[in-house]
């Protein structure tokens, strides 16, 4: 028994693992490069362009942060801010969802604790893919939980890489939903294992993941819905529970409670039409308690039917009039504008146009679908029907969940990202359960000498392969063939992703790039050159007016007090801008120094043919403003319905503010070869009125690219 | 006449039955019980008081009710979890059952406590 070994091939025997070992390695292994995957392939904007904030949202979250850091958390939880919606201001601490910042800067403390010496911007840049791959962490637990480790391990790839996800969490895209997903995931995964174990622990520990997404999103709603649904749906199908009991009771009170300590949440558990769901499922929960208790202490089974009747009409009727009577007095609020335009799509396009006019809020296209989930599209039903036929408490909960998040990203774009952690996981199903099914097929050939003639149970795979052998002799080829399709499919989904997060989801927003004539790539940071100049240039107390789309990056970047911003919480303030960029100038210049407007920025593609840009935007500006003012009519800017800007438009739309404005001077440049002047690259005419006169304004800074131009607003003229 | 009756004989026999199973139930499970029952009277008096005065502090109103609603909701899951004839949980330990308990009736009162305003 010498300590060392004698030979080279007794050393490689020592290091021989044992199968379980073996495949415990691959596994961990496995989830450390999906967690590195994960992180890696969000970083491409960074490498492209620089390390910074992406959009206009993520800006005001970093402004938050910024001063979460320097301020500490009293003030921040108590922040009044008035630098935005410049004569109201803003309460922030009670109206926003405080998750997101107070991580970025718990990981900031930890990271400076350490005596890493990074800046809070870095921090909140890569925030999103660090919880993007601990989702995937996430994913692996409860694709084990749901179905087994291999499924688990298909989960994590898929969501590592799905661009459904990746739209909303890249490098720079600061916003709440890189953290929520993480939370929506960790409260599922934790509420089912409770569920499936019946554990208090388990319970709580998905009461602590509710109240994190609660202070992380809105879209908390959906759990708030969805956990209740399940627990109807499990009731119904006659699969009540102790551990069911347990598990939703512990999690809804103290979820309850510990939600109500957001301020931006308030009493809406109790008070909220969109939360009254759960309250309601409570209730019943204690009904089945009770009577499965009744039942389990009574022998006689004709007195409790009787007790039964008399016990579940009774509920009833005591539930039905309690929420008529909290609905007609309006106690219970109804559901708000932003959820209900989920239940009923027209709503929004009817009665708040402000909702409707935000580009994520549109339906959902075919090719969206496509482009997001690849090949998960189709996977998704064929892991619906794995989970029927093992039908469990936790496949119930996926499949609901599935269903559900599906149909709501069929009727908003933005909830595609929902919607996928659903989609990756029972497409992982898929995946695994065929891939088993193959490998089985593989190994199963060598057992057909052995168990050839033996019918057995039926129950046993190899024998009953081994029957089909016989029948089926190409069967090993086929199976071959088909993982060989499996891995193909899988590969191509890895190319499509990657590509799909490189060519659509990296960008800024803020700076925008393009192909020269050459093919050398041209940058334009006219954004970033605008607000610079405003924070270099102007008074320390200048008011600006813009669109509300681009509140959010003149305060953070800017430094200066806005009049609207993307909050959105004012409608008659947005609509009074809306008026002021929709009229006459003389008209508008009332408005503007009522308001006490210095300066003007607009946003104006023309020169670069850049197609987001505020006339393009214009139609909403008007629908907005004349929804609440209706001196401003569309049609007046239309001409037989449509929306012009040259010659033939019509002559309201030709001098209005935003047009004079926007085409201050363009008149006069050359944008394009061959074209005459004043040709604008955005719309593709030439402009109707290249002479505009501004008599109220003055132009003070114009981009470089000609993308933002502001204009300073000339103190009224001295009386004689 | 002789279905009300009938069904106040039902409702006297159910009456009867229902009392003399419960008087077999241990002593510990009584003991729970005897708890719930407290917390959801505790309830029931906050909630005349407020009907009574208004509830302008609404947090510490909602705060107090809950607590009380919350820790017989808890009370009720450690009894189920306790109860030997219970099938789904005769592998878990009492004392581990009791140990969930105080953990979150922990959480439960420190959100209250903060809660209170």
């Amino acid at each position: 028994m010498a300590t060392m070994p004698a030979s080279a091939s007794d050393l490689l025997k020592s290091f021989k693992l044992k199968t379980k070992q073996q495949e415990l390695l691959i596994r961990v292994s496995i989830l450390c490069l999906v967690y590195i995957l994960a992180f890696i392939t969000r970083l491409f904007s960074v490498l492209r362009y620089e390390s910074m904030i992406h959009e206009f949202d993520p800006y005001f979250n970093y402004r938050t942060t910024l001063y979460l850091t320097e301020n500490g958390f009293y003030d921040f939880w108590n922040w009044f801010d008035y630098e935005s919606w410049y004569p109201l201001g803003r309460i922030v601490g009670g109206t926003l969802y405080p998750g997101l910042m107070v991580t970025a800067v718990l990981i900031y403390r930890i990271l400076r604790f350490l005596r890493f010496a990074v800046h809070i911007r870095e921090v909140c840049v890569l925030t999103a893919p660090f919880f993007a791959s601990n989702t995937t962490l996430v994913a692996y637990f409860f694709g084990k939980e749901i179905w087994d480790s291999g499924a688990g391990l298909v989960a994590a790839i898929l969501i590592a890489v799905c661009p459904g996800y990746i739209s909303r969490s890249v490098a720079g895209s600061y916003d709440n939903e890189g953290v929520a997903i993480f939370a929506l995931l960790f409260t599922f995964y934790v509420f089912v294992k409770a569920v499936n174990t019946g554990s208090l622990a388990w319970s709580l520990a998905s009461a602590f993941g509710y109240f994190y997404m609660v202070s992380a999103w809105g879209g908390y709603v959906f759990i708030i819905n969805l956990i209740p649904l399940y627990v109807l749906v499990l009731l119904i199908t006659g699969r009540y529970s102790m551990r069911l009991y347990v598990a939703y009771n512990c999690m809804y009170i103290l979820g309850m409670l510990l939600a109500m300590q957001i301020r931006f949440v308030g009493f809406q558990h109790v008070q909220s039409g969109e939360h009254m769901a759960a309250m309601g499922v409570f209730f019943l929960m204690q009904v089945f308690y009770f009577l499965d208790w009744v039942k389990h202490m009574l022998s006689d089974t004709k007195l409790f039917q009787a007790f039964l009747r008399i016990t579940v009409t009774s509920a009833v009727a005591v539930g039905g009039v309690a929420l008529g009577l909290g609905m007609v007095s309006g106690y219970i609020s109804p559901w708000t504008g932003r959820f209900y335009s989920l239940l009923d799509p027209t709503y929004a396009k009817d009665h708040i146009p402000i909702i409707a006019s935000v580009s994520e809020h549109q339906p959902t296209a075919w090719s969206s679908f496509m482009f997001d989930f690849h090949i998960l599209l189709f996977l998704f039903p064929a892991g619906l029907y794995f989970c029927f036929k093992r039908l469990s408490d936790a496949t119930i909960f996926i499949v609901m969940y599935g269903l559900t998040s599906m149909y709501f990203a069929g009727v908003m774009v933005r909830l595609i990202l929902v919607a996928t952690p659903a989609v990756c996981l029972i497409s992982a199903i898929a995946v695994s359960a065929t891939v088993k099914n193959l490998t089985v097929l593989l190994r199963s050939k060598n057992k057909v000498v052995q168990t050839g003639s033996t019918k057995g149970s039926g129950g046993s795979k190899s024998s009953s392969k081994a029957l089909l052998d016989q029948s089926q002799p190409f069967q090993k080829n086929g199976a071959i063939a088909l993982l060989f399709g499996a891995f193909y499919l899988l590969s191509r989904y890895a190319t499509h992703c990657t590509w799909v997060t490189s060519e659509a989801y990296s960008s800024p927003s803020i700076v925008l790039a393009a192909r020269g004539a050459h093919g050398n790539r041209v940058i334009f940071d006219d954004y970033r050159e605008a607000y610079f100049w405003l924070r270099q240039n102007t008074p320390q107390d200048a008011k600006v007016m813009s669109w509300w789309d681009y509140g959010y990056q003149i305060t953070a970047m800017g430094n200066r007090t806005v009049i609207v911003d993307n909050n959105t919480w004012n409608n008659t303030h947005i609509a009074t801008v809306g008026r002021a960029m929709s009229s006459y100038e003389d008209e508008a210049i009332e408005i503007i120094r009522s308001l006490d407007v210095d300066y003007v920025l607009v946003v104006f593609g023309g020169v670069t043919g850049y197609s987001s840009d505020d006339i393009n935007k214009f139609l909403w500006m008007v629908r907005i403003g004349g929804g609440v003012f209706p001196v401003i009519k569309e049609p007046d800017y239309l001409v037989n319905g449509e929306y012009r800007v040259d010659k033939g438009a019509a002559p309201k739309m030709l001098n209005c503010l935003m047009y004079k404005l926007c085409y201050y001077r363009f008149g006069e440049m050359m944008t394009e070869y061959g074209k005459p002047p004043g040709y604008d690259r955005a719309r593709g005419v030439e402009i109707g009125n290249k002479d505009v006169k501004l008599e109220h304004l003055e132009e003070a800074f114009t981009t470089s690219n000609w993308i933002v131009r502001i204009y300073r607003v000339k103190p009224p003229n001295n009386r004689w | 006449m002789a279905r009300t009756s009938s069904s106040k004989e039902n409702a006297q026999a159910l009456f009867h039955s229902l009392r003399s199973a419960y008087a077999a139930t241990p002593v510990n499970l009584k003991i729970i019980d005897l708890y719930v029952g407290f917390a959801a009277f505790t309830a029931l008096i906050q909630v005349v008081y407020m009907a009574s005065v208004g509830s302008f502090p609404f947090n510490s109103f909602l705060s107090g009710v809950l607590s009380c609603v919350g820790t017989a909701v808890l009370a009720v899951c450690l009894r189920i979890q306790v109860n030997k004839e219970n099938k789904e949980f005769k592998d878990l330990p009492p004392e581990r059952a009791f140990a969930d308990f105080v953990l979150c009736n922990l959480v439960l009162h420190l959100v209250i406590m903060n809660f209170l305003g």
